[in-house]
């Protein structure tokens, strides 16, 4: 072998190899999916669609103040109709609170959708304990169907004094890969 | 770049004296088509991230256009976060990047003696992949809906809720991807196995080093982010969850691929233009550099310390504090082998016989305000304060810092420092100091505003401002305008030059002392070392 092919097959080799590591890369991204999910179950981050425990010392009722509650949900790309049944109310932090939600299933199709909470303020989420919530799983529908769904929450009394009211919003999303096509 | 304006003929006769081919010769267009020789490559490398620059530059220009006032007067909301989101795209992408690989092609196989890259269709491949990615950017314009205005990080959900512009840029991300990664391999397999006879890894000049490094971060990190818009892609048409809360999945999970390939990107940004100035200090030094191996070393580690500080740019997402704490010190510790690069370059300067060409200011001012970037990037870096400054003006100031006046000018500082080896002709001096001086006004006038803009509490990517930041976005913006019409200067300077300038000497600097200067004739041929030189 010359030496001219000899170079010829070491930057073949070299190429192969280089490829295959670009390859895996791109395997690493997928599986950083994974990854980011086990870590977050470790570290205990991203359980919004968990019931929140509620220690023993915030059951004490702190009568003394009350804070608005208000109540907003959307939908996204889905057509359903949802709203609260009450647009918001009082409640005295340490108190365990229910409210009503009513969704419809416009479409003649069974659809399943799920809901994700958010908080104004933000930094209120972590105050605002839910204990039960139609948040917790997915949402089934059958055509035309009406469901009426119940929130219970407590408001932790380490609520910061110079928050007053708290919005709580929902948004049902579609969940996708559900959907039965016709036929 | 003396090839693409050059009188064609010129070219072919430096083919055709080359007669051992004994196949017919494309001419003019199928030329640049079709070739396959590393100095075409690079001019044409050089003359498309030009043309990339100044279309981001006119995206710019708009912006800055737009925020010369409160309120909203030339362009809508919309189209406002098209031209941010295109602006960081077209200049990361289509303008910087090829700039570095249009240098890689010309001087890496004259600086190694290799007679060309190691796989030259392969070459040709990776540099006509971008034309129709940046087809595909333009084009997202044109479709319903507009260009993209999810800004350059392409952040998700929105990128899952935009037009098909969106899917037009995912596509060209993957082209641009493709090709870089061509582009990597065939740098990589060159240096390691076409250096002359005698060129040990630890004599190679500092240039090529640095784009041995940068090749291995971008095989390493592109794929990453291919991953990223691949995912956002099936998200958007496919019904997968990756980046859908309702489905099982988290937005925050995009922006951990995306730093994880993000911040590599921005050393693949930076360190090709170490390169370029640690050519240049030496030979403006008429000393050799100081402390090369130690300037190896510190680029690697720089390198490999860039796969682990990804999440400092994700401190308000709400890590844990020990997260946050973590990517604090690891980014903190990049500043040391950086600072062990900056005094090297002021070591090589100290008791040298210093001469200020254009190339050696356009170095200097690299040195200069890298190094300022560089500390305002310590203060980002303290996750404490980066709470208050995320996506701020001052995160704006200091990139730009840190990619203009970085990398912009070392690129600058290259063109000007081998125009005459690849040309054969000289720049005029005095036109290229009046362009140094006056880039170097106006970006200071345009950037440093900014960091006050930022600290003043001044969003980034908006097109509306209250009205207590007008004054400094004046300033900014009539600094903006003065840099970009530097910028055409600087090609009226380049098109003189090849036109007209003066014949160049053997050596125009008597302190350059890599083969492609001591072995070469300037300019160089269009064959170089078809028989390798021995280097002792
Ligand atoms: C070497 C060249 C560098 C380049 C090209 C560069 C580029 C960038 C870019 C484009 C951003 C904006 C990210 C966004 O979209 O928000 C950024 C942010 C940042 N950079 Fe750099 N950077 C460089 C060096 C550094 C250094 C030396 C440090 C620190 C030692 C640093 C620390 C940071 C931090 C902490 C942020 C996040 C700021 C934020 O998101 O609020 N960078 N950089
Ligand atoms: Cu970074």
């Amino acid at each position: 072998m010359s030496a001219a092919d000899a170079i010829v097959n070491a930057n073949r080799l070299l190429l192969r190899k280089l490829l295959v590591v670009s390859v895996l890369m791109f395997g690493f991204a997928f599986a950083l999916v994974p990854f980011y999910e086990k870590i977050c179950e470790v570290a205990g981050l991203r359980d919004i669609f968990r019931s929140d425990e509620v220690a023993a010392k915030n059951t004490q009722v702190d009568m003394s103040r009350s804070v608005l509650v208000e109540f907003d949900s959307n939908t996204q790309r889905l057509a359903w109709t949802f709203r609260p049944l009450a647009l918001g109310l009082a409640a005295h932090p340490g108190a365990v609170m229910q409210v009503e939600y009513e969704v419809r299933n416009t479409l003649d199709r069974p659809v399943t959708g799920q809901a994700v909470p958010s908080y104004g303020p933000q930094r209120a989420a972590q105050y605002f304990r839910k204990l039960e919530c139609f948040c917790f799983q997915q949402q089934t529908l059958a055509p035309g169907e009406v469901r009426r769904m119940p929130v219970v929450f407590v408001i932790d009394p380490d609520l910061p004094k110079d928050i007053g009211t708290i919005t709580l919003s929902y948004t049902f999303f579609e969940v996708a890969g559900t959907q039965k096509r016709p036929g | 770049m003396s090839a693409a304006l050059d009188t064609h003929g010129k070219a072919h006769d430096g083919h055709d004296d080359h007669g051992d081919h004994g196949h017919h010769t494309p001419t003019g267009f199928m030329r640049w088509v079709t070739t396959t020789n590393h100095k075409d490559i690079g001019t044409m490398y050089l003359w498309f991230s030009f043309a990339m620059f100044l279309f981001g530059g006119a995206m710019a220009m708009i912006i800055r256009a737009e925020l010369f006032q409160p309120g909203m007067q030339i362009v809508t909301p919309e189209f406002f976060n098209s031209m941010t989101t295109y602006h960081g795209l077209v200049m990361v992408f289509g303008a910087i990047m090829p700039a570095f690989v249009g240098f890689a092609n010309w001087q890496i196989p004259m600086m190694i003696g290799a007679p060309d890259m190691a796989f030259p269709r392969m070459n040709n491949w990776s540099f006509w992949l971008l034309p129709p990615a940046a087809i595909l950017l333009v084009a997202s314009f044109l479709v319903p809906g507009g260009g993209a205005g999810v800004g350059w990080t392409m952040y998700a959900p929105l990128t899952t809720q935009m037009g098909p512009g969106m899917d037009l840029t995912i596509f060209a991300v993957h082209i641009l991807g493709m090709s870089s990664i061509m582009g990597s391999i065939n740098i990589i397999t060159t240096i390691l196995n076409l250096r002359a006879p005698g060129m040990t890894l630890m004599k190679m000049p500092l240039f090529v080093w640095t784009w041995l490094i940068t090749a291995y971060l971008l095989v390493a990190s592109m794929p990453v982010l291919a991953g990223a818009v691949t995912m956002t892609l099936t998200d958007r048409h496919f019904g997968t969850s990756f980046f859908n809360a309702a489905g099982g999945g988290d937005p925050v999970l995009y922006q951990h691929i995306f730093w994880f390939f993000g911040h590599p990107e921005v050393y693949i940004i930076a360190i090709p233009a170490f390169g370029v100035v640690s050519q240049v200090i030496p030979a403006f030094s008429r000393k050799p550099l100081f402390g090369y191996a130690s300037m190896v070393y510190a680029t690697s580690s720089i390198a490999i310390l860039s796969f682990m500080v990804w999440a400092h740019h994700m401190y308000v997402v709400g890590m844990p504090v020990a997260g946050q704490l973590y990517f604090m010190y690891a980014t903190m510790l990049i500043a040391v082998p950086t600072g062990v690069k900056v005094f090297n370059w002021v070591a090589t300067m100290w008791k040298g016989s210093l001469t200020f060409e254009t190339p050696m200011l356009f170095a200097l001012g690299f040195l200069f305000l890298f190094t300022l970037g560089g500390f305002t990037g310590l203060v980002l870096a303290m996750t404490v304060v980066d709470v208050q400054l995320q996506d701020t003006y001052y995160v704006v100031a200091h990139f730009h810092y840190v990619m203009v006046a970085g990398a912009l000018f070392s690129a600058f500082a290259g063109v000007y420092f081998w125009f005459p080896k690849w040309t054969g002709k000289m720049y005029d001096e005095t036109l290229g100091k009046w362009h140094f001086w006056l880039s170097i006004i106006f970006f200071n006038v345009t950037f440093f505003v900014q960091h006050f803009l930022g600290l003043a509490g001044m969003p980034r990517r908006i097109p509306d401002y209250a009205l207590q930041f007008t004054e400094f976005n004046q300033i900014s913006s009539i600094g903006a305008f003065g840099f970009g019409l530097s910028q055409v200067f600087f090609l009226y300077i380049i098109i003189k030059a090849i036109r007209s300038g003066e014949k160049a000497p053997q050596l125009p600097w008597d302190g350059a002392d890599t083969l492609e200067w001591t072995h070469l004739p300037t300019p160089a041929p269009y064959h170089t070392f078809e028989n390798p030189p021995t280097v002792k």
